[in-house]
Order: C-alpha cells, then sequence, then structure tokens
C-alpha cells in the first residue's frame, strides 16, 4: 500500500503514447523548457515540497475528506458510493492543488505576472486566489459567454485583485480563452508564466498539472481502504480538459482490479453533434499545443463545444486521457445534459450536498455503472467542485424564480 | 531546387531584398482571393504566401484572425488552399502558410505531394516543433519542398542552429515577441536575430511580423533576404469601401513595399 506507483504512462518528451508533446510557435520554447526544468527540480527539493504540502495543511484544507452518500446510493443500484470531496478545499474545487503548486514554480522562476484562462470560473478564481496570496500581478481570459453564465465567478476574481478579460473571439467560451491566454503568453513571456489549468497544452503542462493533483487519487485510496478494507470496484470522475479525473485515477492505474471511468459532457446528445464528449464523438488532433483527441470537422478545424456546463465546455481533452483510453486502461463514456442535472438535484436532495454541474456528470455515471453492478460494488467518485456558482443556471434550469 | 529556392539565387544577384506578400485562401472571397493575388502579381511582389486559415490562430493578432473567420464562412478547406495556391505558383514562387492540425488532418504524405502538385515551392509550419517533425520532414523530402520554420527573439542560439539545420527555402524570422499584425517600428531586436541566425545557416533569412510601410521594408531589406508582409494587406482590403478600392490599395502597397525591398542596401 505504501510502495509507489508503477508509472503506467510513457513520459518521454511530454508523450503519452502517439498523443501529448509540443506543437507551439518556438518563441514559447525557452519558456517551457524553463517551465519544465522549475518543475522537475523542484519535485526533487525538500524545501518546495515541504512549502507546497505546508499550503495544503493550513490554507487550502487537505487532506480532504471522503464521505459515504448511503441516500444517493439507494439510486445506484445500492452499491456504496464514496464522495472524495474536493468541494470542500478552499475557493471550492480541485482546482487550487495545481494553481499552488504553479504559482510556487512561478516565483521559483522569478516571474510576477500569471495569466490564466477559465470556463466556469473555478481555474480563474483559484488562480486569483494564489496570485493574491503570492503577491503576484493576474489577468483572467474567460469567454465574453461563459462570464454572462458564471458572473458570480466573475465578481469574486475582481474581489481577490485579478483583471478580468473578457474574450469576444471565436466561439467566445474555454476554447477561446485558452487562444487569447496564449498570444499574451507568446508577447509577455520574459515576465509570465501560464498558468494553465487542466492537463492539456504542451508539454510539460499535462505531466505537471497531473503531478499536482495526483495527491487526490494518493489520499483516496489511503482513505478507501481504511474505510472498506479493500480498494474500490471503480473511480469516477468529469473529464474536460481532464485534471480532476487524472488527479484522483493516476494512482490507481497500476492496481488493475480497478476500473477507471472518465465521464464526458454528452450535452444534447453525442448523437446530436451538439456536446462536448471529445474522447466518445472526436478524432486524434492537435489543440492548443498537444496531440489528443479533438472535437473538429474534415479540414481540421475545431469544432464548437456544447454543454450546460462552462468547465466541461471544451473541445480537447488532455493527452494522458486519451493514451488510457486507447490502451484501455480507462473508460470514457458521454452524460448529456438532462442526466447530468437530474443527478446534480438527487444529490442536493438526498445528501445535502450541491455539487458544480461539471461534477454532476460524474454523478450521473455513478448512478449508471451503480445499477450495472449491483449492491457489492464500491465506487469512488471525484466531488471535484461545490456548485454554489451553479445556482443560477440550475434555478433556471429547473424553473426555481429568482428573488 | 524550388522556385523559391531559384528566387532567392536571383535577388541575391541583384543585391536586393524578396518581397513576400500573405493572403489566406478565400478572403475576402474565393474569387476575390485570385483577384488579390492578381494585384499582388501587379504591384511587383517576388512570392505569395497562401495561408491555410485556422480555427484557432494562437500566432495571429486581430487582423489576420478576422480574416480567417471570413475564409472559414466563405468555406475554405484544402481545396481552395491548393486551388489558390496554384494559381499564385503559376506566376511567382508560392508557398502555403499553416498551422499544424490541418496538415495531420489531411494527412502529412499526401499534404505536402499536393504542395508540390500544385506548384508550391514549400509549407511554412508556425506551430510545428523540430522534435514533432519527423513525419513532415521525410514527406517534403520526398515531395522536393522546402519545409519551413519559424524562429523568435527568444529563441537561443544552440536552438536556432538546431531549427535551421532542418529547415530548407528560407528561415523565418518573427521579429519580435507577439503575434501578427502592422506596428509602427520594427523591433531593432530583427537585426540582431537575422545575425545569430546567419551564424547557424547560409540559407536566405526573411523577416516577418509587423512591417507594412515602404520605410520599414526599406529597413529590414538592409540585413534580411526577404521581407514578408500579410496583416498590411489585409487591412487594406478590409479597410476599403469596396473591393475594387481595396485591390488598387493593394497593388499600391505592393509597389510602394517593392521599391522599399530595393532601396535597402
Amino acid at each position: 500500500m505504501t510502495t509507489e506507483p508503477q508509472i503506467g504512462v510513457s513520459q518521454i518528451l511530454g508523450h503519452f503514447g502517439p498523443y501529448g508533446g509540443r506543437f507551439v510557435p518556438e518563441a514559447l520554447i525557452g519558456a517551457l523548457e524553463e517551465l519544465e526544468e522549475a518543475h522537475r527540480t523542484s519535485q526533487l527539493d525538500p524545501e518546495f515540497r515541504a512549502e507546497l504540502a505546508e499550503l495544503h495543511r493550513t490554507y487550502s484544507g487537505r487532506p480532504s475528506i471522503i464521505t459515504e452518500a448511503k441516500r444517493f446510493a439507494e439510486h445506484a443500484g445500492g452499491a456504496r458510493i464514496i464522495l472524495k470531496r474536493e468541494d470542500l478545499n478552499h475557493t471550492g474545487s480541485h482546482k487550487i492543488n495545481n494553481v499552488l503548486g504553479q504559482a510556487l514554480l512561478t516565483k521559483r522562476m522569478g516571474k510576477k505576472r500569471i495569466i490564466a484562462e477559465t470556463g466556469a470560473g473555478q481555474h480563474g478564481v483559484a488562480s486569483a486566489t494564489a496570485a493574491a496570496l503570492m503577491g503576484l500581478e493576474c489577468v483572467v481570459y474567460m469567454g465574453e459567454e461563459d462570464t454572462k453564465r458564471q458572473a458570480l465567478n466573475v465578481a469574486r476574481m475582481k474581489l481577490l485583485g485579478a483583471e478580468v478579460v473578457p474574450v469576444t473571439s471565436g466561439s467566445r467560451t474555454l476554447k477561446d480563452a485558452i487562444n487569447e491566454a496564449m498570444r499574451d503568453w507568446v508577447t509577455n513571456v520574459e515576465t509570465t508564466h501560464y498558468l494553465l489549468g487542466t492537463v492539456a497544452g504542451p508539454h510539460p503542462f499535462p505531466t505537471m498539472v497531473r503531478d499536482f493533483h495526483k495527491i487526490i487519487g494518493e489520499e483516496t485510496r489511503e482513505q478507501v481502504i481504511a474505510l472498506t478494507g479493500r480498494l474500490p470496484d471503480v473511480v469516477m470522475a468529469c473529464v474536460g480538459g481532464g485534471s480532476n479525473a487524472i488527479g484522483i485515477f493516476h494512482r490507481f492505474i497500476s492496481d488493475p482490479s480497478v476500473r477507471l471511468i472518465g465521464l464526458e459532457a454528452g450535452g444534447d446528445g453525442v448523437e446530436t453533434g451538439r456536446h462536448a464528449a471529445t474522447i466518445s464523438g472526436g478524432s486524434p488532433g492537435v489543440l492548443h499545443g498537444t496531440r489528443s483527441y479533438v472535437l473538429q470537422d474534415a479540414n481540421g478545424q475545431t469544432v464548437e463545444s456544447h454543454s450546460i456546463s462552462a468547465g466541461l465546455d471544451y473541445p480537447g481533452v488532455g493527452p494522458e486521457h486519451a493514451y488510457l483510453h486507447d490502451i484501455g486502461r480507462a473508460e470514457y463514456r458521454a452524460i448529456t445534459d438532462e442526466q447530468a442535472m437530474h443527478a446534480f438535484a438527487l444529490l442536493c436532495k438526498t445528501e445535502g450536498i450541491i455539487p458544480a454541474i461539471e461534477t454532476a456528470h460524474a454523478l450521473a455515471g455513478a448512478l449508471q455503472v451503480g445499477n450495472e453492478l449491483g449492491k457489492d460494488a464500491i465506487i469512488v467518485i471525484n466531488l471535484s467542485g461545490r456548485g454554489d456558482k451553479d445556482v443560477n443556471t440550475a434555478a433556471d434550469y429547473f424553473g426555481i424564480p429568482l428573488g | 531546387m524550388t522556385a523559391l529556392d531559384n528566387l532567392f539565387t536571383k535577388v541575391r544577384s541583384e543585391n536586393r531584398a524578396a518581397l513576400i506578400a500573405y493572403i489566406p485562401a478565400g478572403f475576402p472571397s474565393q474569387a476575390g482571393c485570385q483577384r488579390v493575388i492578381a494585384a499582388f502579381i501587379a504591384g511587383g511582389v517576388d512570392a505569395i504566401e497562401i495561408g491555410f486559415p485556422y480555427s484557432d490562430p494562437v500566432m495571429d493578432g486581430p487582423t489576420i484572425q478576422a480574416a480567417a473567420v471570413t475564409s472559414l464562412e466563405n468555406g475554405t478547406g484544402a481545396a481552395e488552399v491548393f486551388q489558390a495556391l496554384a494559381t499564385a505558383s503559376a506566376q511567382v514562387p508560392a508557398v502555403v502558410m499553416t498551422y499544424w492540425n490541418p496538415i495531420e488532418k489531411y494527412g502529412v504524405k499526401e499534404f505536402s505531394a499536393a504542395i508540390a502538385a500544385n506548384g508550391g515551392s514549400g509549407v511554412i509550419t508556425p506551430d510545428l516543433t523540430i522534435e514533432e517533425s519527423q513525419g513532415w520532414i521525410s514527406a517534403t523530402d520526398n515531395s522536393a519542398i522546402n519545409p519551413i520554420y519559424v524562429v523568435a527573439p527568444s529563441t537561443s542560439d544552440a536552438r536556432l542552429a538546431q531549427v535551421t539545420a532542418k529547415c530548407s527555402g528560407f528561415v523565418y524570422v518573427a521579429s519580435v515577441m507577439g503575434v501578427t499584425g502592422a506596428r509602427t517600428s520594427v523591433s531593432t531586436g530583427a537585426a540582431d536575430l537575422v545575425a545569430r541566425v546567419r551564424k547557424t545557416t547560409s540559407l536566405p533569412v526573411a523577416v516577418g511580423l509587423g512591417v507594412s510601410t515602404r520605410e520599414q521594408a526599406k529597413g529590414v531589406a538592409a540585413y534580411a533576404d526577404g521581407v514578408i508582409v500579410g496583416s498590411a494587406f489585409i487591412k487594406a482590403l478590409q479597410d476599403a469601401p469596396d473591393e475594387e478600392t481595396g485591390l488598387a490599395a493593394v497593388t499600391e502597397l505592393a509597389r510602394e513595399l517593392a521599391k522599399g525591398v530595393r532601396e535597402g542596401r
């Protein structure tokens, strides 16, 4: 139980099988090499690790607890459902794990300014928080469409001292916020660190962001064994870019009995074309500096994604997920908006926990898998974020009048 | 030897720089792009870059982004890019500039072969790193076209040597850290970067990003073998009240720039 897991995934030059790598303007190569070196040396530096561990303990509130969801489980074929409570972290989601790590690296590299992209606002809020804590200038790029869907988080970022730039190009969502952040980075790379919020992008981001989130799975494995006496049968998480999923999956990759299931945003249904289920409905290609699955047309143009969840509304996915899918180590399913909102409401009423709509996709998956496996199964769900930010969207969806 | 290689031999013998003009295929329309190519030729450009419009152009500023959106709305795909390339290459050396994913989607060998089949001399790939280039280099070798890479002021000397070793045709020097677009001045860093590039290769060196006037072209031509202009032409078309006026402005700008590249030395 205490042995390090075998890394089941090739990381040579940032590749995961045929996926990953670096597809970026030459202008960024120096910064990516600097970041790779800072990450590599920091992982071997006891002082850096101690500083991050201290922040986890005294600032974000790690380890996060697990909660057994017994009343919710009655709707999931009676399987045991265990929630890993990343929603209880400071700022309300798993995003803080990566943000604190990268903010420390920013200081280590002597940079004073961070830029970040955000969809739902969770990563933007986490970035603004870390910037405030460490005295860094922070600019957050957010699709104009998302600034409307997530107005509360825009206000939170501003209160924390960040500048929020609404992005009006393209589909005005997360994809375009990343384009704009990369343009800023190409221009200001000497002084600026791009604090990318997911396990996508050019090497070293997929590996580095995974390393900052793998603590989720490490804690979960010990906690679930302590509670149940054995490994879980299934570990599940929602997948947009895939950071919370890779965070909880990674420690379990070397446990072959544990099924890993990622739940993608099926929007109106994969068959309608209006979805964000990149692995379920996309094909291999290059987007935002990495080769992975992409929603694209016959000419390699990125196709706009659709989801009720701003945080999953992304036409790409992290390269490690693409590889885990292809080698059959992880499964990926699509959950429609309707299925996600059903699970959202169910968790509220059975457990007194309002999840993020992103997370509700994983909960909907657990309802399916629980019914497939029956009552002896142990299913762990990464409860990646809380749903306070989604109250407007949910009230609108369920027809609850506001005010 | 590609037509592009021959062009640089010729301009070197004339002791001047080449003027290279950029237009996305399908902009301002499919037929309009053909007319822009004619306007370039009338104005005296030496070579043409046909852009493959892309949904996520992270190296491009607002001017080229807007042109790419228009072009995609006009239904531009690989077929339209190759058609524009064939039109241009029938008159002057021509290359395609494209982000990597459209090549990968089309098929790496097939794309390279189609460039050659349509008379193209090469392809500029602004987001393809040398580490990811193995298949591309062998494809362009087989098709006898030039793989052209972009280097930046932040590129180290050691890295420059590695990148220019993979390059042929010319080395594309991005004059500033940043995205495409007209600027009031061309960074003085460009001359330094060209000098650093020349220590690694005897290939011609062309400078892009920010050149929009005869004076700037003259300044760059003092130290570079080629001057690349894109956003300024697109802006002339976007700002014109109608296409005829826009095309006249393109030809006039090309004439001025063509004078500039002959005045630098």
